[in-house]
Order: structure tokens, then sequence, then C-alpha cells
């Protein structure tokens, strides 16, 4: 039973994570990664970490998704180019991968952590559930605790500063100061 | 299940990020496979954590999402910047800092 959850789980987050990088919509790929998170959130439950699992489909699923969902619909999804940088590129980056996955599974499997092969010690029942993990993260792991908060505050505020409109530096004309491409490149104002 | 198999798995969608940023030249995307790279590394921490049979690991775990929430938000809003600016959203082209 465990392994039919594992083996379901996995290929759905293979298939989301594949999914995320062959769609050639934004669109598509936003929601094959949803696929990816809601099959990471039940290999969490199997690794019995109940509450990553729920701030996995909360936090990830539910808002960042959203988040991508509403950029994706107004920024529109762009076709890419063909053109390629790097001549080879394409046959570079998929032997690069193997190159790196073959290596992590060396340094993996050649380890000497003998527990590895083992399901692990058997842990009582609120292993993982939220109020072990809240009491780690008021008690043991406060300080981490308030710098990410403090973290998300500056993200929130560095997001407002770069997505703001700024009428008084688009509305001047671009010869006042010499206008770096960033700033001075359409003087008209945007349609939203 | 082994704990094995869920560290092979982690690496397998590790190497799945790294070759969609190699590949994919939209911004979006590119966001999108740094999140699979975190989750591959937040799938290989809970694992490790059963492994010891401590829940520290978790916690890592959980800090790493509010890490990748941050990522995301100031990404996202690089992107709205870009767009709107009428600048190219495709990495290839947004190459002044190159040097």
């Amino acid at each position: 039973m465990e392994a039919a959850v594992f083996f379901v789980a996995a290929i759905g987050a293979l298939g989301g994570a594949i999914g995320v990088i062959a769609m050639r919509n934004p669109f598509y790929s936003v929601l094959a990664l949803i696929i990816h998170l809601f099959s990471l959130a039940a290999l969490f439950l199997l690794l019995t970490s109940a509450f990553v699992a729920a701030a996995q489909v909360v936090v990830y699923a539910g808002a960042v998704m959203v988040l991508y969902v509403f950029v994706v619909a107004y920024v529109g999804g762009g076709g890419e180019s063909a053109w390629e940088p790097i001549p080879g590129q394409r046959f570079l980056a998929p032997l690069l991968a193997v190159a790196l996955f073959v290596e992590l599974s060396i340094a993996v499997l050649g380890s000497a952590l003998k527990a590895l092969e083992t399901h692990g010690p058997n842990v009582d029942n609120g292993f993982g559930d939220p109020a072990s993990i809240g009491r780690l993260l008021l008690e043991k792991f406060l300080l981490p605790f308030e710098a990410s908060s403090i973290l998300l505050l500056l993200a929130a505020v560095g997001a407002i500063v770069l997505a703001a409109r700024r009428r008084e530096v688009e509305g001047e004309v671009p010869s006042k100061h010499s206008p770096t491409r960033l700033e001075g490149a359409s003087p008209s104002t945007p349609h939203v | 299940m082994n704990i094995t198999w869920y560290i092979v798995l982690s690496s397998l969608l590790f190497a799945t990020g790294v070759l969609g940023i190699l590949l994919r030249r939209s911004p979006m995307v590119i966001l999108l496979c740094l999140e699979l790279m975190l989750n591959a590394g937040n799938l290989a921490l809970v694992a490790f954590s059963r492994m010891v049979g401590n829940e520290q690991g978790q916690v890592f775990a959980v800090i790493v999402m509010v890490i990748a929430a941050c990522e995301v938000v100031v990404g996202l809003g690089l992107i709205v910047a870009i767009f709107r600016r009428r600048l190219p959203l495709n990495v290839d082209d947004l190459r002044e800092l190159r040097g």
C-alpha cells in the first residue's frame, strides 16, 4: 500500500516537473507545477510530516500559485525564440542534467549512511504534527522564525517598490537625465 | 519504502529543475524551475529528517518554503516591472549586465 502511494506520488511529482519545462505556454507550466506540489505533499505525508504537507498545499499550491497565475494572466505567455546563444545548448543541457543526476546519485548511494536503507526509526504518533513543529519554531528556532518574518516583510516591500507604477519617472521626458534603458524605454503610460 | 527512494527522487527532481533553467528562456518558467529545485531540496530535508527521527529537518523545510515565497514575490515583481517597461521577457535579450 505504501509503495503504491509512493510510486503514484513520485510519478505525479516527476510528471509535473517535466510538464513545467516542456509546456510552451507558461500558464500550463504553472498548472503542471500545481500537480507537482500536490504529489510532493503526498510524499511528505508518507514521511510522517503532516505540517509540512499542509503548509505545502496551503502556502505553495494555494497562495504562491495564485500569484503566479495572476502574473501570467497579466503578462501573457509570449512565445520563446528558438535562437540559441550557445551553439548546441539544446543538447548540452540534457547532458549536464543527466550528469548532475548521476553525480548526486553516486554521492547519495555511495555514502556511508547505513540508515538510508531503512524506513527510519519508529516514531510516535505526534511526529511532525503542527503542535511539535510549532513548539520547535517558537522555542528552539525562535531566531530563525523571527528572521524569516522580517525577510517576508522585506520581500513584500521590495515587490511593491519594484512593481509600483512610477508616474514621475515615466512622465518625464527621457532627455532630462540620461535615460538608462530600464527607465526611459517607454515614456507612454502603460495600459493596464 | 526506503529513504533511498526519496533521496533518489529528490535528486531526479533537482536535475529536472536544472534542465529547465538551462533550456527555457522565459523568466517566468525559470522562476518555476527554481521552485522545482527548492522543492527537491525540501523533499531531501524531510526524508533525512525521517531517517534520523528528528523533527528539526522539517522546521528547516518550512524555512526553505518561506525563502521560496520571498524569491517568488521579488521575482514576479521584477517580471511585472520588466513588462511595464516594454522590455522583452526573454533572458537572452536582457543582457546589459553581462559585461
